[in-house]
């Protein structure tokens, strides 16, 4: 292979996801001091759909399932947090994620269990049942969930009620600290997502994803792994709906009805599954395109789809992949 | 005592006699070929084996133990494994992670995921050696996927090596690549196992690498044994010399 | 008593419904194994194009009796519609894998209902006159509208029709000999292509009768293809996916179910059927017919 125009040093593959993630997280920590009120709420939303569509992708891009019912974790998450809050008066945020992060693993081990007996179509279909499943019983159960009009859900407290917003100027503090809370969470959760798609169990997964057969041939439970990857996948979309709730003021079952599910699978294809950093990408674009589409024209969904469509037409491996074929092209390693 | 024993296997497919009560012994230590023409029962005695197929009746002894009704993975511990005729590997993951996995696996360190994979320093170094052994290290960052086809079989046989079995089963080695191809793959291979004294079963149809390679040779027509010895004492017989002119 | 035939009828008129959506999509899937996210979407274009037609019909003078003809006339519509879908967002996507199928026709799907709200804004279309042309029903003391039981004959008349259609011609040969092996069918020289576009027309049409028998009863309203969609999902699991047979009996199980559990168990109506539905695909993923 002919050496590149660009000559890079050798270290260069290896390093860069490191340098990316510092630099992406530097530029992060800088967003609310150059930007307004409303471009940070936005980001804050973005990073929140992040984390729901990494915890997706655990399952989508790393294990090789395609779940259309994961709305049902990410509304569990936000309905804990809007109960947590009417029942028993509860503000803390940390109280919020301890609590709220039980409910959504032990509803995704259960729903889990029993999805991963199937594959492929029946697998989707049996995740979107089982989301419907607690959809209905947000819609019908209004007395308890608030229905359509939902349950309101006022400002939290933050690290352990250290930092509240009454007061004067409280909405603008709450919207920049909550986005510095959202951060760190935001990068607590890809660290941990890094390193279990890293570890020796995320290359077994990514081998029953690849080779299912063979994955058995060596001797792999594929059962108990996609299980697995099923349950801390539902975990981590609960935790994107716990940090939602509260920032919407607002839950309603909406987040738990099966289009929202079809959202969360369209972000992560837009930033490209089949790359760790991909759904991140996916996530902060779709929530930024979608704001867009819905304040300029009445026809939002109908911008969607066509993006959606020409997406998987012509862009399968979604912006990151594309991003990186383009790299690839440009800066060919040296390989003997 | 032999390695492995089966005790009057049989398997019939509907009308198809595939194993028609089979006494198969393999050595310690052999470099075995199974040959026969398509259809006599070489891969459905492999599949029995590694339990892939249940047996209709009959008994399998490894290392004098019954494992007749072992499952696949309980017979992986118990030191068989096996290579596929149709290259089966996982083409997402490079070909380092590909063997790195087998090994995980046979440690049972699967269930680690709070570590890098990357961290495990015996794995990488076990890892390193095996691909070097088969001639793969220059392509360990590839992706699987990426292989030539020659190269992909013999990623294949070196994620079954590295489980790193007492007794090794290889479907078809060398098909589908060039003759020059193929002569590479089984120096490889044979030199490899024999170096790391597994013993190896190898299905085969190419009867030059056959003949080249084996210390015996076993040949199948119809669901049972017609020929079994050192590769002179085939070439010298008769009856089988015409099945095999029919099949090489 | 007769409380309880009114309701018996009003099953009956909800599975006619049902089973059109159902057996449409089953159809599909089981021709061309195709999950059409968008097939709740072109049954609401079936119900706003008969509201539609019925509307300026009505408009221009036309009899009464001949509305009821505009039904297939919006079924076909849509069935048009079907034929202009599948070369461009389906055939693309067959070699790949089914993921990508569902990623497609949920973009359809978006792009349908806005299209729907686009052409015909946000509020509701009736087509009332149609229902009221037929003269109502006496069952004991209630009166019951006889439009309801017009289309129960119309559901039963469609299974026997499709019955025929698969089971008795040529047509439907073809049909399912390349729903149980394509590329058997293919190395005999049928020409699979061809087969998939009927096969999807004919579901379409299927659907869009569906809305258009339905919306002289319940107004075209927006969401109403989503809404559908799910239900479709749970009577095509419970009959299972590809089977006639098993639309028919999983439209008349819902149906039922729901009726039953409106009026005892209203809250939990909704979340029965989804968790029949589970509860169906964890025992017998296949359904109770399927082939799949």
């Amino acid at each position: 292979m002919k050496a590149a125009a660009i000559a890079l040093p050798r270290f260069h593959t290896r390093l860069w996801p490191y340098v990316a993630a510092a630099l992406g997280v530097a530029i992060l920590i800088f967003v609310p001091k150059v930007v307004g009120l409303y471009q940070t709420q936005l980001l804050t939303y973005g990073l929140i759909m992040a984390i729901a569509a990494l915890g997706l992708n655990l399952l989508l891009g790393y294990t090789g399932l395609l779940s259309f019912g994961h709305s049902a974790y990410f509304g569990l998450g936000a309905y804990t947090v809007a109960f947590l809050l009417q029942w028993f008066g509860i503000r803390s945020m940390e109280l919020y994620i301890l609590l709220g992060l039980p409910v959504a693993a032990i509803v995704s081990a259960l729903f889990g269990y029993v999805c991963v007996r199937h594959t492929r179509i029946f697998f989707g279909i049996l995740t979107l049942a089982l989301s419907q499943v607690l959809w209905s019983l947000a819609l019908k159960f209004f007395w308890v969930s608030g229905g359509t009009d939902g349950l309101r859900v006022k400002q939290p407290t933050l690290l352990a009620g250290v930092i509240d917003f009454a007061g004067s100027g409280g909405f603008s503090r709450f919207i920049v600290s909550y986005y510095y809370y959202v951060l760190g969470v935001f990068v607590v959760c890809t660290a941990i997502i890094w390193v279990i798609v890293h570890s020796p169990f995320g290359k077994a997964l990514q081998a029953i994803r690849d080779n299912e057969t063979r994955a058995q041939f060596l001797g792999l439970r594929v059962r108990r792994f996609r299980w697995a990857a099923f349950l801390l996948s539902g975990t981590f979309t609960g935790l994107a709906g716990i940090l939602w709730a509260p920032l919407n003021g607002l839950t309603t079952p909406d987040v738990v009805y099966w289009p929202f599910s079809g959202e969360i699978v369209f972000m992560t294809l837009l930033g490209g599954f089949r790359n760790f950093f991909g759904p991140i990408v996916g996530g902060i674009a779709f929530t930024f395109i979608k704001t867009y589409a819905v304040a300029s024209t009445e026809y939002w969904q109908l911008l969607l789809g066509t993006v959606l469509v020409v997406l998987v037409l012509l862009l399968p491996t979604g912006i990151v992949g594309g991003l990186s074929q383009i790299a690839k092209r440009l800066m060919p390693v040296e390989r003997s | 005592m032999s390695l492995l024993r089966t005790v009057e296997l049989r398997k019939r497919f509907g009308a198809l006699n595939a194993c028609d009560g089979v006494n198969f012994t393999v050595e310690k230590g052999e470099f075995l070929s199974l040959v026969g023409s398509n259809g006599a029962g070489k891969t459905t005695l492999v599949n029995l084996i590694t339990a892939h197929v249940r047996p209709d009746s009959g008994r399998i002894l490894f290392e004098g133990h019954d494992i007749t009704g072992l499952t696949v993975s309980a017979r992986i511990k118990a030191g068989i494994a096996r290579s596929f005729q149709l290259v089966n590997l996982f083409d997402g993951l490079s070909v380092f992670d590909n063997v790195a996995l087998a090994i995980f696996v046979r440690q049972g360190k699967t269930a680690k995921i709070a570590a890098l994979a990357a961290s495990d320093h015996d794995v990488r170094r076990e890892t390193r050696d095996v691909l070097a052994e088969f001639g793969l290290a220059a392509k360990s960052e590839l992706l699987a996927g990426e292989l030539a086809q020659g190269e992909r079989k013999l990623l294949d046989v070196a994620v079954a090596y590295a489980l790193r079995p007492k007794l090794l089963f290889l479907d078809e080695p060398t098909s589908g690549v060039s003759s020059a191809e193929k002569a590479q793959i089984m120096d490889t291979v044979s030199s490899v196992v024999r170096s790391g004294a597994v013993t190896a079963v190898v299905i085969e149809h190419d009867m030059d690498v056959v003949f080249r390679y084996s210390d015996r040779i076993v040949m199948m027509h119809e669901g049972s044994f017609l020929a079994d010895g050192p590769p002179d004492a085939i070439r010298a017989n008769e009856a089988v010399a015409s099945i095999l002119l029919g099949i090489s | 008593m007769s409380i309880l035939v009114v309701q018996v009828l009003n099953s009956l008129f909800y599975a006619s419904v049902l089973f059109l959506i159902a057996a449409g999509l089953s159809l599909i899937f089981g021709v061309m194994r195709i999950v059409n996210l968008a097939h709740g979407s072109l049954f609401a274009v079936g119900a706003y194009i008969a509201a539609w037609l019925v509307g300026r019909a009505i408009g221009m003078g036309v009899p009464v009796a001949w509305l009821l003809l505009l039904m297939p006339v919006a079924a076909l519509a849509v069935a048009l519609i079907g034929i202009v879908i599948e070369p461009l967002l389906l055939r693309p996507f067959y070699r790949r894998a089914e993921e990508y199928q569902l990623l497609v026709t949920f973009g359809l799907l978006l792009i349908l209902e806005d299209l729907m709200r686009l052409v015909w804004g946000g509020l509701p279309l009736t087509a009332d006159t149609v229902m009221d042309a037929i003269p109502s029903v006496h069952i004991g003391e209630q009166i019951y509208p006889g439009y309801n039981i017009l289309v129960v004959g119309i559901g039963v008349a469609a299974a026997i029709l499709l019955w025929v259609v698969i089971y008795g011609t040529k047509f439907g040969v073809l049909l399912r000999a390349t729903s149980q092996d394509r590329r058997m069918a293919a190395a005999l020289g049928l020409n699979v292509g061809r087969v998939y576009v009927a096969a999807f027309a004919v579901g379409c049409f299927m659907a869009g009768l569906g809305g258009a028998i339905v919306v002289p009863s319940h107004a075209a309203v927006l969401g109403m293809g989503v809404e559908a969609l799910i239900l479709a999902f749970v009577v095509v699991v419970v009959g299972g996916l590809g089977s006639l047979k098993g639309a028919l009996v999983g439209a008349l199980i819902v149906s039922f179910v729901r009726t039953a559990g409106i009026q005892f168990f209203p809250e939990i109506e909704l979340a029965v059927l989804y968790l029949i539905a589970a509860f169906v695909l964890i025992i017998r993923p296949t359904g109770l017919f399927g082939t799949a």
